[in-house]
Formats: C-alpha cells, sequence, structure tokens
C-alpha cells in the first residue's frame, strides 16, 4: 500500500481536475460581476441564456467590494457585466471612466429617473427603504416619523441595522446628499449610540420578528421574500414606510453596466438590454426577488406598495458618494 | 484554519534524526529557501503596504476606538476561552485515558469527531437552537465547543504515554491522588497543553463565520467587513498587521511557556502499563460530563442540520448545484493538498536529515506564515496579484497557492515524522548503486514517508474543504465549494438550503477525522 498512495493521489487529483475543469474555466461567455442577489441574477442569466445561447458565468460577491475591486483591476479586469443592488456601487466604477456607454436601445427602455445622465449605467432593479418593527412590542403610534427620529436618545438600543452591508451604506449616501455631511456625521455618531449592528438584512429582519430589538431600517423586499417562503422570520414584523420624502423613504436604484475593458462587448450589451427588457423585468414581477421593476411599462409584484405611493425624496443617484460615506462610517466607528 | 497537527509537535521523539547528520544537497536547500520566500509574502506585503501609506494614516487607522473595541474583544475572547477549554480538555483526557469510565473508547472517539464540523456550521446550529445568542459569552460557549479536540487530542495522546512509575513514586513519598495529578501529571502535560493552546488561540484570532452568526466581532470579521467595504483599502491592511501582531503574541508566549525541561522517559526496558484509577461513586457525574459535551459539541449540530432538512423537504436537495460545489471542493481540496504536501518535502528532509541554524530558521518562518490568519494572506494575495501580477489574479494557480500557505505546517508535521522513520541508509544505497540523486530520493525515502505525506494531505484536506474567507476572495470566476454555497444561504436566512451542504461538509471530514484519531492512537503505541 505504501508504494501505490502517491501515485494514487496523484490520479485522483487528476481525474477530478478532469470533471471539475469546466466548471473553473472562464473562458467563454461572459462574466457577470453580481452584486444583486445570487437567485435574482441566476434567473436571468438562464433566461438570457436560454434565450440567445450565450453563457453567463456569475461571480457573486457585494456592491463595495465589487467596485472598488473592479477600479483595482483597472483595464484588465475579467468583467464584462457589473450589477449592483445599489447605486453608489456604478458611480465609483464610473467616475473611474471604466463603464463603455450603454446602447441606446437599452437606455430607451428605461424611464429617465433611473438612470444617469450620462448614459454610462442603467437601473436594473428599485428598491424602497423601510423601518420594519416587531408588531407586538412596537405600536403603529410609536413609530419615528423620519429616519433621523432614530439618532434621539429615546430610540437607545431599540433598533438594529447592518451597517457593513452596501445596502444601508447607500441610505446614509442619500442621507448625506439630502443633509449634507456635518449633518450625516452627527447621527452616525448617535447611531453608534443607539443601535445594535447585525450582519445583513435578513437577519435585522430576523431579529425584530424574534423580539431581540423593536425595529430595523432595511429594505422593503427581505420581508416580502420571506412571506412568500415560509414567513417564519416576519411573521410578527410590521413595514412602516416613512414616505414624505424623509431620507428614510429613499428608493435605491440598482444598476447595470457593462465594462469598457469587456473582451465580449456585444455580448454583454445584449445581456444588459435583456435584463432591462420584457423578459428581465418580467423576472421582477413574478420571482421571489420582490424588487420593483424600473423597466417603462413594466408592472412590480402586486403585493408591493406601488412604487409611485413611496413619496420617495429627489435624490440623484449620480453624485452619491460611497468613499465619503465609509470614511465618515469608519470614523463614527460603525466599520 | 491554521496547522492542525501544529500539536504533534509535542509528540515526535525529540531530535529523532540527530544521527544521520549529513550535508544537505543544494538544490533541496534552495527548493526549501524558495518555499519560505514565497511564504514570506503576505507578512512583507503587510509591513510593505504600512510602509507605504505612511506614519500618519496608519496612526489615524489603527489608533481609533473602533481598533480598541475589537482589541478588548479578541483579547478577551482568548483569555476566556483558552483557559476554559484547557479545564474541559484535561478533564476529558484524564477521564477518557485514565479512569475505569464505561465506554472509555467511546467516548474518546466522541471527543474528537467534533473536529469534523466547521466551526462556522457549530454556530449555524446554535444560533438555530437559541436565536437570540451573541456577543462574548455566545462567542465564548462556541468556540470551546467548537475547538477543544484541538487540545483534547494532544493531551489525551500524553496522557497515555506517560511512565505511570513516576506517578508510583509521588505516591509512596505520601502524595494523595489529587497531588499526584497536580504534581507529577500536570507539569508532564505542560508541551501537550501549550501547543493545543496555542492552536486554539490562532483558531480563535482567524476565525470568521462563527462570530458572524453570533454576532461578535473580532479583528477578523472586521477586516472582512472593511474589505467587502472598500475591497483593499489601508484600513483593512491596517487592521490585518495588528491581527498579525496578535499572532505573534500567541506564539511568542508558547515558546515562552513551553520552556526547556525534558519530558523524556529515561532507563532500561519499557513503560510499564497504566493502571486506570477508579471512579467509584463519581462515575455518573463524569459520565454526566462527557454526555453534556457530546451532546454540545456534536448533539446540537447533528440535531440542527436534521431540523432544517426535515423542513426544507426534497427541495433543498439540488442535485446539479450540490453536486457542482462537491467536485469543486473536492478538487480544489486535492490540488491544494498535492501543493502543500510537495512544497513541504524539501524542508521536511532537511529537518530530518541535515538541521541546523538555517533550517530552524526557514522552519520558523514557515510556521509563522502558517499561523496567519486565511483571510491576511488572501489580503496579501488578492492586492499583490491585481497590481503587480495580473495575469496571475483570480487563477486556480493564486487560490492553490494560498491554501499551501496557509496549510503548509500540517503537512510539513506529518512528513517530518515519516521522514525520521525512513532510514538514510536506504538513500545512500541507492546513490551509491548509481541512482541519481532525485531518482534516489524518490525510490526511498520518498516512497517510505508516503503514508505520512498521506496522512497530511487528509490534513491540509480536511482545512481547505471547510476554508471560506480566503476561497471567497481569490476564487476563480464561477467558483462555489460547499462552505460557499452554506455562507450564501445562511446569510440569506435561508437556513434549509444550507443544511445539505452542511452534511456533506461534516460527512466528508469524518473519515479524515477518523484518520487523524487512529493515527493519534498509533503515535502513542496502541
Amino acid at each position: 500500500m505504501k508504494f501505490t498512495l502517491l501515485p494514487l493521489a496523484g490520479a485522483a487529483v487528476l481525474a477530478i481536475g478532469l470533471m471539475a475543469a469546466p466548471a473553473l474555466a472562464q473562458d467563454d461567455g461572459i462574466i457577470v460581476y453580481n452584486a444583486q442577489h445570487e437567485n435574482l441574477t441566476k434567473a436571468w442569466a438562464e433566461g438570457f441564456t436560454k434565450e440567445t445561447g450565450i453563457k453567463v458565468t456569475v461571480r457573486n460577491g457585494g456592491d463595495s467590494d465589487f467596485s472598488n475591486q473592479i477600479v483595482a483591476e483597472g483595464s484588465s479586469s475579467p468583467a464584462d457585466v457589473f450589477l449592483t443592488e445599489n447605486s453608489p456601487a456604478m458611480v465609483l466604477v464610473e467616475s473611474a471612466g471604466l463603464f463603455a456607454p450603454v446602447d441606446a436601445d437599452t437606455l430607451a427602455q428605461v424611464p429617465q429617473d433611473f438612470q444617469p445622465a450620462s448614459g454610462k449605467w442603467v437601473g436594473v432593479a428599485a428598491r424602497s427603504t423601510v423601518f420594519a418593527y416587531n408588531k407586538t412590542k412596537l405600536g403603529a403610534d410609536k413609530l419615528p416619523k423620519s429616519l433621523l427620529d432614530l439618532a434621539d436618545p429615546s430610540w437607545k438600543g431599540r433598533w438594529a441595522a447592518s451597517p457593513s452591508g452596501a445596502d444601508f451604506q447607500a441610505i446614509v449616501s442619500a442621507l448625506l446628499q439630502l443633509k449634507g455631511e456635518a449633518a450625516t456625521a452627527d447621527w452616525l455618531k448617535a447611531m453608534k449610540e443607539n443601535f445594535t449592528a447585525y450582519k445583513g438584512n435578513g437577519t435585522v429582519m430576523k431579529a425584530v420578528n424574534a423580539g431581540e430589538i423593536e425595529g430595523g431600517v432595511i429594505y422593503h423586499y427581505y420581508y416580502f421574500g420571506d412571506q412568500a417562503k415560509t414567513g417564519e422570520n416576519s411573521k410578527n414584523v410590521g413595514l412602516h414606510y416613512f414616505k414624505n420624502q424623509d431620507p428614510g423613504a429613499f428608493v435605491s436604484v440598482s444598476g447595470g453596466g457593462v465594462l469598457a475593458s469587456s473582451k465580449h462587448p456585444k455580448e454583454a450589451q445584449a445581456f444588459l438590454k435583456w435584463v432591462t427588457g420584457k423578459g428581465g423585468q418580467e423576472v421582477l414581477r413574478t420571482g421571489t426577488s420582490f424588487e420593483y421593476a424600473v423597466g417603462k411599462g413594466a408592472a412590480s409584484n402586486p403585493k408591493l406598495v406601488p412604487l409611485a405611493d413611496l413619496q420617495a425624496p429627489k435624490v440623484d443617484a449620480t453624485t452619491l458618494n460611497s468613499k465619503k460615506v465609509t470614511d465618515l462610517m469608519t470614523a463614527a466607528g460603525l466599520l | 484554519m491554521p496547522s492542525a497537527v501544529d500539536l504533534a509537535r509535542s509528540i515526535l521523539p525529540a531530535g529523532a534524526g540527530r544521527r544521520s547528520r549529513q550535508r544537505a544537497a543544494p538544490w533541496i536547500v534552495l527548493a526549501a529557501l524558495l518555499v519560505s520566500l514565497v511564504a514570506l509574502v503576505p507578512l512583507a506585503f503587510i509591513i510593505w503596504i504600512a510602509v507605504q501609506t505612511g506614519w500618519e494614516t496608519v496612526s489615524a487607522l489603527v489608533f481609533r476606538p473602533r481598533v480598541g473595541e475589537l482589541l478588548v474583544n479578541t483579547v478577551l475572547l482568548v483569555l476566556i476561552a483558552v483557559p476554559i477549554t484547557i479545564v474541559l480538555s484535561v478533564a476529558l483526557a484524564w477521564l477518557t485515558e485514565r479512569s475505569d469510565l464505561p465506554g472509555a473508547r467511546v467516548w474518546a472517539w466522541l471527543c474528537v469527531a467534533p473536529l469534523a464540523i466547521p466551526a462556522f456550521v457549530h454556530s449555524y446550529a446554535w444560533i438555530t437552537m437559541v436565536p437570540g445568542l451573541h456577543g462574548l459569552g455566545a462567542g465564548v460557549l462556541v468556540s470551546v465547543i467548537a475547538y477543544f479536540p484541538f487540545l483534547y487530542l494532544p493531551v489525551s495522546a500524553a496522557l497515555r504515554r506517560l511512565d505511570p512509575a513516576l506517578e508510583d513514586a509521588a505516591a509512596a513519598l505520601g502524595l494523595g491522588p489529587g497531588r499526584v495529578f497536580a504534581r507529577v501529571v500536570l507539569p508532564q502535560l505542560r508541551l501537550a497543553i501549550c501547543g493545543g493552546s496555542l492552536l486554539v488561540g490562532l483558531h480563535l484570532l482567524a476565525e470568521y463565520g462563527l462570530y458572524v452568526f453570533i454576532r461578535f466581532d473580532t479583528f477578523t470579521t472586521a477586516i472582512v467587513d472593511q474589505f467587502q467595504s472598500t475591497f483593499n483599502g489601508p484600513a483593512a491592511n491596517m487592521l490585518a498587521g495588528v491581527l498579525v501582531s496578535c499572532c505573534l503574541v500567541l506564539l511568542g508566549l508558547e515558546v515562552l511557556l513551553r520552556g526547556e525541561e525534558r519530558y523524556a522517559r529515561v532507563g532500561s526496558g519499557a513503560a510499564r502499563h497504566q493502571q486506570r484509577s477508579r471512579l467509584g461513586h463519581a462515575t455518573l457525574p463524569c459520565l454526566l460530563l462527557l454526555a453534556a459535551t457530546a451532546l454540545l459539541s456534536l448533539g446540537v449540530p447533528f440535531v440542527t442540520i436534521g431540523r432544517w432538512l426535515a423542513a426544507g423537504g426534497s427541495g433543498v436537495w439540488r442535485l446539479d448545484e450540490i453536486g457542482l460545489a462537491l467536485g469543486q471542493t473536492l478538487f480544489l481540496a486535492a490540488a491544494g493538498a498535492l501543493l502543500a504536501t510537495v512544497a513541504a518535502m524539501p524542508m521536511a528532509w532537511i529537518s530530518i536529515r541535515a538541521p541546523g541554524p538555517l533550517q530552524r530558521l526557514l522552519e520558523g518562518c514557515n510556521y509563522i506564515v502558517g499561523s496567519l490568519p486565511g483571510v491576511v494572506i488572501a489580503l496579501a494575495l488578492v492586492t499583490i496579484t491585481v497590481r503587480v501580477a495580473l495575469p496571475l489574479y483570480q487563477t486556480l494557480f493564486t487560490i492553490l497557492v494560498a491554501y499551501a500557505l496557509m496549510f503548509l505546517p500540517r503537512a510539513l508535521v506529518s512528513l517530518r515524522a515519516s521522514i525520521a522513520q525512513a532510514p538514510v541508509e536506504l538513500e545512500r544505497a541507492a546513490s551509491s548503486l548509481g541512482r541519481p540523486p532525485l531518482k534516489a530520493l524518490w525510490s526511498t525515502t520518498i516512497r517510505l514517508s508516503a503514508p505520512g505525506a498521506a496522512a497530511g494531505m487528509a490534513l491540509v484536506a480536511l482545512g481547505i474543504m471547510n476554508e471560506l474567507t480566503a476561497t471567497q476572495m481569490l476564487a476563480p470566476n464561477g467558483t462555489r465549494t460547499l462552505a460557499m454555497a452554506f455562507w450564501s444561504y445562511s446569510g440569506e436566512i435561508d437556513y434549509a438550503s444550507a443544511a445539505p451542504y452542511a452534511l456533506i461538509m461534516v460527512a466528508m471530514s469524518m473519515p479524515l477525522t477518523w484518520l487523524l484519531y487512529v493515527q493519534s492512537k498509533r503515535m502513542a503505541g496502541r
């Protein structure tokens, strides 16, 4: 046995390698750096591949790490398409000059409100900020009127968020744009005193549901997604929309863009066109993502509060500053 | 996860290779030197980044309240969890090795088996059982449960090899059983306890997934947070610098506490068989301790996985997805293990055949790098490949190198032990019969060390299969290992879909853990 072990191990490695090698190969089709929820992009990729025959390889990660990663990779990025959950990451890549202009007919599929004037990227979906609260612990009359109220000492130890996530950082970037740097820095400082940190919005909602904490600042679709599954993590949860153009009523635009360095620009543009077109937007209406559809004439899932009723503040997506936000949050001790 | 078999360091026969000192072939030294230089790259990188960033930025990023918080958290975790783990492991080891506890052999295996369960799966199980669990207390609880086998293994092996004559002498001189244990047995366990504690401590510093579930922030979780917010920003690298310093402090502390005493038995003849102490009335409480430990460390994870599998039904067994992840994980584990073993070969050979100051230095470097958390090595490799070695960026090669660096000590320890048992005379005979050096080595020592190499490879593979942070940062596009899939599902609170992955990881680790258990028995001569 002694004499056969090493060659045997070698042979095993080779055999498994041959099995797994196709999965690790990366030279055919397009590569999507995906910061969106895995299931959503998987559904998009499968639909697109089915219709066009173009293979899609997805690398999963988050908004912030991918945007910074693309900047670090520069012109030699292996990515063809970048999909995010929020706009600040798109802005970061755009300002580094790494996006190719999006095809005109793709831009034409999406209203002006959901794309930057530069035409370097395009909205693919949208999500609304909400205050998810535990219905048994917090009466509807005790809810905060504004996101800013959560800085009040009376909220100490009563609310949660996921500060390391790009979702929450996008909300802060909206606050930064609406209220300015000094007010944002103060709010973050008060937040550090008041809030409890969780990792991931889903975890925040789970804690709210379990009554560990009274409420949390998250996006709307976590609730609907859980309700559609078992409801186990949301049965005690109510959603409070701040509305009234409050910073907490911020609607975040998820973006998609084609990298200027893409080696398959035609296929990449086709993918983006498909995602913003009928097929891709239909996935948002019928699928389990519960994000808002943004395409012209595309309807969102009927269970959602209509986008038009959210009274979101007017935020210019192209000037959302993610670098400033992480700096402010690092200074406040949140990161 | 750094070196699991560091613990074997204390088990090795001291100075086994001294007799056969010879001059090492220059090409072997060169190979060993090369491996060590590559191993030092991440460490050099951290220093280089710190120098490049400039003192002002460094001090602004290091001396801030958040770092203080993390330092307090991390230090408290180590200071509380390690002593508890020591007490628990010594108690368990004594009960299973030296008492007449019913079913001692089964209990001994049950004390090792939790090793097969990845730390983050332990945490996943606990957060399911006790949803609100969080903070330092939770961190200590789950850490102790997840890592005590690292201490149990060396301590029980050491206990098994003790010469009962010393204890008899102490008893004959009038010491009661308690004082015999404190003054004779415990001191002889010092090496095992020091080595095992170091290993546990390093794991506490490096672990990510375990602490995310229970919302306890350590340096490693904060580095990943920064990485996720800024990719390779200076803040992440500075935190990594502080974390590396913590690892070095632990390593230094271990060297200091280990001391220089000699623990070997001298004298003619073999040691007598040990007598097992009678527990008498204490049997029941002792059984309860073991049962409770097994329940917490094995019962909780298995019940939870079972619960989620039942809740998920057949829908969670997405076979194509699981099959792909399984294939990729096996491939990465096998290839990484092979690379680590090949890379460890020259060093292991030198340390047995031609020990000397250079060899000790090189070996020290490898141990230090092996003790670095995966997140630090990954951060360094990401930045280096993206900045200066772009063709290697996101390639299979880079991730395998990362694995090899992280798990080199595991391969090294196993290889060294088996090379020590291969007679050097065979090598010489092969040379004198006209084989060129490499061939002579291949047909003698390397073949004879195959069992050790296989054990080392198994350990490295075990580490790679459960590795999460470095894999996520370095994997080639389209890679999805079992650990990555588990993590992504549990991140979306889809615990049911994560359960099959947890089960497969445990099932694949079980045989390797069994191997480790059998090997530790064999090393003690049973």
